[in-house]
C-alpha cells in the first residue's frame, strides 16, 4: 500500500470520493468553529483593540498561501520525474486556491494595517513578498490557460513552478533586505518572545487547521474536476477518430 | 557556439529593432519620469537609482519575445535543438547576444541618463557596476521566459507577466547597490547577492530554458 | 450579539466580509465547475457506451 497508488486516476477518484464528505465535515467544524470562537469569544487586545480579531483570517490565509505554492512545487517535481498526470492536475487545481488565500492575506493585511500603521498599504517586507507571490500565482495560472496541449502545459508550468520557487524564495529575502519592515515577528514560533497569548492562540490554531482542511477539500474537489476534464478530452478525441 | 552568437548579434543589429529599441526606451523613461514627477532635483536624485534600474529592466524586456520566436517560426530552432552544440549552449549564446545588444548599451548609456535624473556623484560608478553585474541576469531570466512562451501565438504579455516577478530580486539588489553607493553607505552585501543571482542564473537557467524549448518543439 | 468592536468595527467587519466573500466565491466556483464537468463526462460516457452497444448489436 503506497501513496503512488493514487497516481492512478481511477484510484484517486475512488478514494477522494469517499474522503470528501469527511473532509468537508472536518473543515466546517474547524473553520466555522475557529472563526466563531475567535470572533465572538476572545477579548480585545490592549494595543490593537478589536482589530486583533483579523488575525484569525490573516495568519491562516498567509500560511496557506505559501503552503499551497510549496505543494505545487512538490507535485510539479513529481510530474517532471514520474509523469503522474494526477500530480500535474493537482498542481493546476491548487493554484487558484493558493491565489485566493494570498489575496485574502493581502486584503486582510491591508485592512489591519490601516488602523495600526496609519496606511492602507505599507511596503512591509511580508506583505510585499506576498504581493510578489500573488504575481507568481497569476503567471502560473495564465500559462496553464495559454497552452493548448495539456501535457505541454503540464511540463511548462512545472518548470515555471520550480524556477519560480527559487526566485520567490530569493524575493522573500531581497524584500527583507530592502525594507526592515513594520510587521511584527512570528506570532506562533515556539520560543517565547513575540508569541501571541494563549487566549488567542487556541482559536488561531483552530482556524489554521480549518484553512488547511479547506485547502485539502478544494484540492481534492478541483483535481477530480481536472481528471474528469481530461477523460472527457480523451473520449472526445476517440469519438472524432471513430467518426 | 561562437557562430551562433555572432549570427544572433548580426541579426539583431541589422533588423534594427533589437539594437536601438532598448536604448531608446531607456532614454524615454529617463525623460518621462522627471516630466511626470516634477523637476525638483532633490526628489529626482532620491529616486534616480530605482528609476534607472526599472528603466533598464523594462528595456531588456522589449526584445525578449523575439529571442527564440523567429527561429521557432522558420524551423531553425528545430535544427539548433538537434545540432551538435547542446541546446543549453544555444540558450546561453542567445542570452549573451541579447545582453550585448540590450544590456551592454544600457550599462554604457546609464551615466548620461543619471545626469538627467540628478544622480548623486558617488552613484555613477556603482550605477555602471550594478548594471554590468545585474543585466546578464535579466537576459538569462528573459531567455527562460521566452523559452516557456515560444510556442504561443500571442505570448508577449504573458512573457512579461512571467518574467517580471522573477526580475524582482535583481531589481531590488541592483537598485540598492546604487542607492547605498550614492549615499556612501555599505553596499557590499547587495552587490554580492546581485552577482550571485547572475552567476546562479547562468548556471541553472540555460538548462531550464532548454528543457522548455524541447517541450515546445515536441 | 456582535461583540462591541469599538472604533475598529469597520475594519474588522470589512476584513471578515471580504474574506468570507472570497472564500465562498472560491468554494461555489469550484463546486459549480465540478458539477458541470461531472455532467459533461456522464453525457460523453453515455454516448460512448451507446456506440459500444450499437457496435455489438450485429
Amino acid at each position: 500500500m503506497s501513496i503512488w497508488e493514487y497516481a492512478n486516476p481511477m484510484k484517486f477518484m475512488q478514494t477522494s470520493g469517499w474522503l470528501l464528505p469527511w473532509v468537508t465535515g472536518m473543515t466546517l467544524v474547524c473553520l466555522i468553529g475557529g472563526l466563531f470562537w475567535g470572533f465572538f469569544l476572545t477579548p480585545d487586545d490592549y494595543k490593537q483593540g478589536s482589530t486583533v480579531k483579523i488575525i484569525y483570517l490573516h495568519v491562516p490565509a498567509a500560511i496557506m498561501g505559501t503552503s499551497a505554492w510549496f505543494m505545487m512545487l512538490v507535485t510539479s517535481l513529481i510530474w517532471l520525474v514520474r509523469r503522474h498526470h494526477v500530480s500535474a492536475l493537482a498542481a493546476k487545481a491548487a493554484a487558484p486556491i493558493g491565489l485566493t488565500f494570498t489575496v485574502i492575506g493581502l486584503v486582510t493585511g491591508a485592512i489591519w494595517g490601516q488602523p495600526m500603521w496609519g496606511t492602507w498599504w505599507a511596503w512591509d517586507p511580508r506583505l510585499t513578498a506576498f504581493l510578489i507571490l500573488g504575481l507568481f500565482y497569476l503567471g502560473y495560472i495564465a500559462l496553464w490557460a495559454a497552452v493548448e496541449d495539456p501535457d505541454t502545459a503540464a511540463d511548462l508550468t512545472s518548470v515555471l513552478c520550480v524556477v519560480g520557487s527559487v526566485f520567490a524564495f530569493l524575493s522573500r529575502y531581497a524584500v527583507l533586505f530592502w525594507n526592515q519592515g513594520l510587521h511584527q515577528g512570528a506570532s506562533l514560533s515556539l520560543d517565547a518572545e513575540e508569541n501571541v497569548a494563549d487566549v488567542y492562540a487556541w482559536p488561531l490554531w483552530t482556524c489554521i487547521a480549518g484553512f488547511l482542511l479547506l485547502f485539502v477539500l478544494l484540492v481534492l474537489l478541483r483535481t477530480r474536476t481536472e481528471i474528469r476534464a481530461r477523460r472527457i478530452a480523451a473520449l472526445l478525441a476517440r469519438e472524432r477518430r471513430l467518426a | 557556439m561562437r557562430a551562433l552568437f555572432l549570427r544572433d548579434l548580426t541579426l539583431a543589429v541589422r533588423a534594427g529593432g533589437g539594437f536601438g529599441l532598448g536604448l531608446a526606451f531607456f532614454l524615454l523613461v529617463a525623460v518621462l519620469v522627471p516630466l511626470g514627477v516634477g523637476p525638483d532635483q532633490a526628489t529626482l536624485g532620491r529616486i534616480a537609482p530605482g528609476v534607472l534600474w526599472v528603466g533598464a529592466l523594462l528595456a531588456c524586456l522589449l526584445s525578449l519575445d523575439r529571442l527564440f520566436a523567429l527561429d521557432f517560426e522558420d524551423g531553425s530552432l528545430d535544427l539548433l535543438a538537434t545540432a551538435p552544440v547542446p541546446l543549453e549552449g544555444v540558450v546561453a549564446a542567445k542570452a549573451l547576444a541579447h545582453w550585448v545588444v540590450t544590456g551592454l548599451p544600457l550599462v554604457l548609456a546609464a551615466p548620461v541618463l543619471g545626469l538627467a535624473l540628478n544622480l548623486a556623484p558617488a552613484g555613477y560608478l556603482w550605477l555602471v557596476v550594478s548594471l554590468a553585474v545585474g543585466t546578464p541576469a535579466l537576459s538569462l531570466i528573459g531567455a527562460f521566459g521566452a523559452a516557456l512562451t515560444v510556442g504561443l501565438k500571442r505570448g508577449g504579455l504573458l512573457l512579461y507577466l512571467l518574467v517580471l516577478p522573477m526580475y524582482v530580486p535583481t531589481l531590488i539588489f541592483g537598485a540598492e547597490v546604487v542607492r547605498r553607493g550614492a549615499q556612501g553607505l555599505e553596499f557590499g552585501g547587495a552587490l554580492v547577492f546581485l552577482g550571485a543571482i547572475s552567476l546562479g542564473s547562468l548556471a541553472l537557467l540555460p538548462f531550464a530554458a532548454a528543457a522548455a524549448i524541447r517541450v515546445n518543439l515536441r | 450579539m456582535i461583540p462591541d468592536l469599538g472604533k475598529y468595527a469597520g475594519a474588522v467587519l470589512g476584513a471578515y466580509g471580504a474574506s468570507i466573500l472570497l472564500l465562498v466565491g472560491l468554494v461555489l466556483a469550484s463546486l459549480w465547475q465540478a458539477r458541470r464537468m461531472k455532467r459533461a463526462l456522464d453525457a460523453v460516457e453515455a454516448r460512448a457506451r451507446a456506440r459500444a452497444g450499437e457496435a455489438t448489436d450485429v
